[in-house]
């Protein structure tokens, strides 16, 4: 005990606050740093590896040249010319008028927009229900700002030879139990990471009549909105009937425009709901940085202006990855990986049960079957992906051990060496 | 009609009202000559401007990079603060880089506070501490710096403004976990002397409390004054997260990034924070930020070095906004550092008495100064607690970091000041 205290240099009392115990552990900081250890060929964490387009580069290349004020402070809740594009961008595909100062807060990367959001809203006693698999952050999100995280899986609902992101589906009834008068809020994402899964309008509907029910706001990750594939429509879940006062729709400048270093995001809804992630955020960075933001809004007016068109960017960023996504799976199913076709995003999972590999690293016995086999193939075959139980709660995580997650949004150089790897691999059994 | 359900989670509440959204809106209008909020209208230098141009064009620099700080960036401030704090600083272990000086206190206190601590905060303070302290489930407990020297002196500086030492010590208790002290201080402009510094120490040693130490301002110290870190004091190194702004450092405030310095014990617990709320800060700024950095890093000590020159820059301004304000009767307290400066309008006996008595005197003055003489600046009790309102209320801080040509403009205002 004596040690120990000498070793907190003197400090006899717990430092630490409550609302971060248990949230320390983070999948992307041990995997990065795995990856980069062993110089893998990268499909772990989701960024492209190749420049973003363009005219988003020659936009901030002008901002940052656009005098001191591109330097300095900007307006704290949203450079106006951001949000003002903003509002008419998204105005026009939810067919309402959006108040740039009222209904949209601009953040540092969409991950900063879900924090505003669950520490404006969540307090302890507040259950948020969660559908699994979800993006990492937001049971930890939850966890910090008190609440109680109410999961809801999506499951397989059948096993024919091609399996499709679309063959996960909720339970209506299961959904439907999840709903309680604690409930505050209902996190959806669409595309979602990692399966890929684009929610069609009857099950974003579903939630929807829910959420009105019980009075349960809807916040929706939307940061993959311009990536679907085979003619999968995006739908916003805030532009049904009475859903535009229930949700908070969060989106990536990131994304978007495959400029992930950015960092800048943002969140919609309505102003009464808005106002409290205001409050959170000139309480937390206050500010966001100025160039970049001016930058994004130079490459929403450009894309604003040629919407549905071919020259837009949004147009053809998901052409451009939907050949690269069906490379990915034939090379894949060809070495005995059972690929899921994602309707969206930039993710495939792949079931890796097939391949009977010998995992005798001891020092990952004790952790689930797809984080041995995902340090396995960095440290042995210099491939590095992300296991798919990190999508899952610490309670669900066994129950799916047996997918691996690959991003595809990356240079046709680095989609080869990938194949080069798993074929020699394949080849050498 | 706006639902139950949808109201505020319990932590913000009464924390959504802030003196910034209050004035700077009105400091937009061009036709005002604006000394109010803290950032420059003097261009960043041109390197660091260039740096970030280079970087942008680096595809691997415009995607994620590593969440507590890029390496570019915290190997540079490993190298920096080294020389300055004279040890060894882990680049990945004992420095975290954040989205601006504000980043990191947030990042502190929502890692090191909970409901039950009190954290000691000297007025005036930076309006955020209070509101980040009691979002933090944090109880605040002020006390005011107090002007030792008579007030009917010609000259004040702010080093006359110090801590009453017993008043100090009793405000220390069981439940104390931090005092945030900031040096040089906004906005008075004092910078905490070794042996005040070391008064805090002893205290924060005995009741085994944290220290969270602003030093955004670190650079700007004047003649004949040295930033002292309390960091680097006997025993303080284990209990200190320091903060830092590149912002303030290279006048890029629209940049927004800083980073918080101390043991892995405490920098661990920040980090925790910092991957649950944004994970991590823009790369290419990271990037010409470290540049810059190493690029300052080789000429310190030396007149060429940014943080040098930027210091000799400003401390002509400063002085030449202290004698404009003089003129006009009123009497600046001359800061030893940092880029504001407060001035005592008491001797204009300004009559605010048809701006009614709702507000306080600064407030109403500083409002019928924008209106009258188009001149914008910030009410100091924006910076106190209510116990010390009386105390500050004939004050108002005013930022001189700004171009030739602006303070030209506010000297044409203050010498026309008693013909108008």
């Amino acid at each position: 005990m004596v040690f120990f205290l000498i070793m907190q240099g003197n400090m006899s009392r717990k430092l630490h606050a409550r609302r971060i115990e248990g949230i320390d552990k983070n999948t992307w900081v041990e995997f990065s740093q795995l990856a980069a250890d062993y110089k893998a060929v990268n499909l772990g964490q989701g960024f492209p590896d190749f420049s973003p387009p363009h005219f988003i580069q020659e936009a901030f290349c002008k901002a940052l040249n656009g005098g001191f004020s591109k330097h300095q402070y900007t307006r704290a809740f949203g450079h106006p010319n951001l949000v003002k594009i903003l509002a008419k961008f998204f105005g026009r595909i939810v067919g309402r008028e959006i108040d740039p100062m009222e209904d949209i807060l601009v953040s540092v990367g969409a991950y900063q927009a879900l924090f505003c959001t669950f520490q404006a809203l969540i307090d302890e006693g507040d259950e948020v229900i969660i559908v699994e698999p979800f993006f990492d952050c937001y049971q930890p999100m939850v966890m910090m700002a008190s609440g109680t995280t109410c999961l809801l899986d999506l499951r397989l609902k059948c096993c024919g030879p091609v399996l499709s992101s679309a063959d996960w589906v909720l339970s209506p009834e299961e959904l439907a139990s999840k709903f309680s008068p604690r409930t505050k809020a209902i996190v959806i994402n669409t595309p979602n990471n990692p399966l890929g899964k684009v929610y069609q309008q009857e099950e974003l509907q579903m939630i929807a009549d829910l959420c009105i029910k019980h009075d349960v706001i809807c916040i929706s990750d939307e940061v993959y909105e311009w990536l679907t594939y085979d003619g999968t429509k995006h739908v916003k879940i805030a532009s049904l009937p009475g859903m535009w006062e229930h949700t908070v729709t969060i989106g990536s400048a990131g994304k978007t425009f495959s400029a992930t270093g950015w960092k800048v995001g943002w969140a919609m809804g309505p102003g009464h709901i808005l106002k409290h992630l205001k409050t959170v955020h000139q309480n937390s960075v206050y500010h966001c940085a100025t160039a970049a933001q001016e930058a994004v809004a130079v490459g929403f007016q450009r894309e604003y202006d040629v919407f549905g068109s071919e020259e837009s960017y949004f147009h053809q960023l998901p052409i451009h990855l939907h050949e690269k996504r069906l490379r990915l799976a034939d090379c894949l199913k060809s070495v005995g990986l059972k690929p899921v076709l994602p309707q969206g995003g930039y993710f495939m999972i792949a079931d890796i049960s097939n391949l009977n590999v010998d995992l005798t690293d001891p020092s990952t016995k004790d952790e689930p079957y797809d984080y041995r086999f995902v340090k396995w193939l960095i440290k042995e075959k210099g491939l590095a992906t992300i296991p798919v139980s990190a999508f899952y709660s610490p309670e669900h995580k066994d129950q799916f051990q047996k997918y691996i997650r690959f991003c595809f949004v990356k240079e046709d150089s680095t989609l080869q060496a990938a194949e080069d790897i798993l074929r020699q691999w394949s080849d050498s059994k | 009609m706006a639902s139950i359900k949808h109201k505020n989670a319990k932590r913000i509440e009464g924390l959504d009202k802030n003196v910034w959204v209050a004035f700077t809106s009105v400091a937009a209008d061009p036709s005002i000559v604006n000394l109010g909020q803290g950032y420059p209208d003097i261009p960043p230098p041109s390197y660091v401007k260039e740096g970030l141009a280079q970087a942008a064009m680096v595809d691997r620099l415009n995607q994620y990079t590593r969440g507590f700080g890029h390496p570019t960036l915290v190997k540079a401030l490993s190298k920096v603060y080294g020389k300055v704090y004279d040890r060894q600083l882990d680049p990945f272990k004992e420095i975290l880089v954040t989205v601006g000086g504000y980043g990191s206190l947030f990042s502190t206190m929502q890692a090191l506070v909970e409901e039950g601590d009190e954290v000691i905060i000297i007025e005036p303070f930076f309006d955020c501490y209070v509101p980040m302290v009691k979002m933090a489930g944090g109880r605040p407990v002020l006390i005011p710096l107090r002007l030792k020297s008579s007030p009917a002196a010609t000259s004040v500086s702010s080093a006359d403004w110090v801590l009453d030492q017993e008043e100090l010590a009793s405000k220390f208790n069981s439940k104390t976990k931090a005092i945030i002290i900031n040096t040089p201080n906004n906005p008075i402009g004092k910078i905490f002397s070794r042996s005040e510094l070391q008064a805090i120490a002893d205290l924060c040693i005995k009741h085994d409390t944290l220290c969270f130490s602003d030093e955004v301002y670190e650079w700007l110290a004047y003649k004949g004054h040295e930033h002292v870190k309390i960091a680097t004091l006997p025993g303080m190194w284990d209990r200190t997260i320091t903060i830092g702004s590149a912002g303030k450092t290279f006048s890029v405030t629209g940049w927004k990034l800083g980073w918080s310095i101390g043991p892995d014990h405490l920098i661990k617990h920040l980090q925790t924070v910092m991957q649950s709320s944004l994970y991590t800060c823009p790369t290419p700024l990271q990037e010409a930020v470290g540049q810059g950095l190493l690029r300052d890093f080789e000429l310190m000590g030396k007149p060429d070095c940014y943080f040098t020159s930027l210091a000799l820059e400003l401390e002509g301004k400063r002085d030449r906004m202290a004698a404009m304000l003089r003129q006009t009767g009123m009497t600046p307290v001359v800061p030893e550092g940092g880029y504001f400066m407060i001035v005592d309008v008491t001797a204009l006996n300004q009559d605010l008495s048809h701006m009614g008595d709702d507000e306080p005197y600064d407030y109403k003055f500083v409002k019928w100064m924008i209106k009258e003489k188009k001149l914008a600046s910030i009410p100091v009790t924006a910076f106190v607690g209510e116990d010390s309102v009386k105390q500050f209320e004939k004050y108002i801080r005013l930022c001189f970091i700004k171009q030739e040509s602006t303070l030209d403009a506010a000297e044409a205002i203050l010498k026309s000041w008693n013909k108008g």
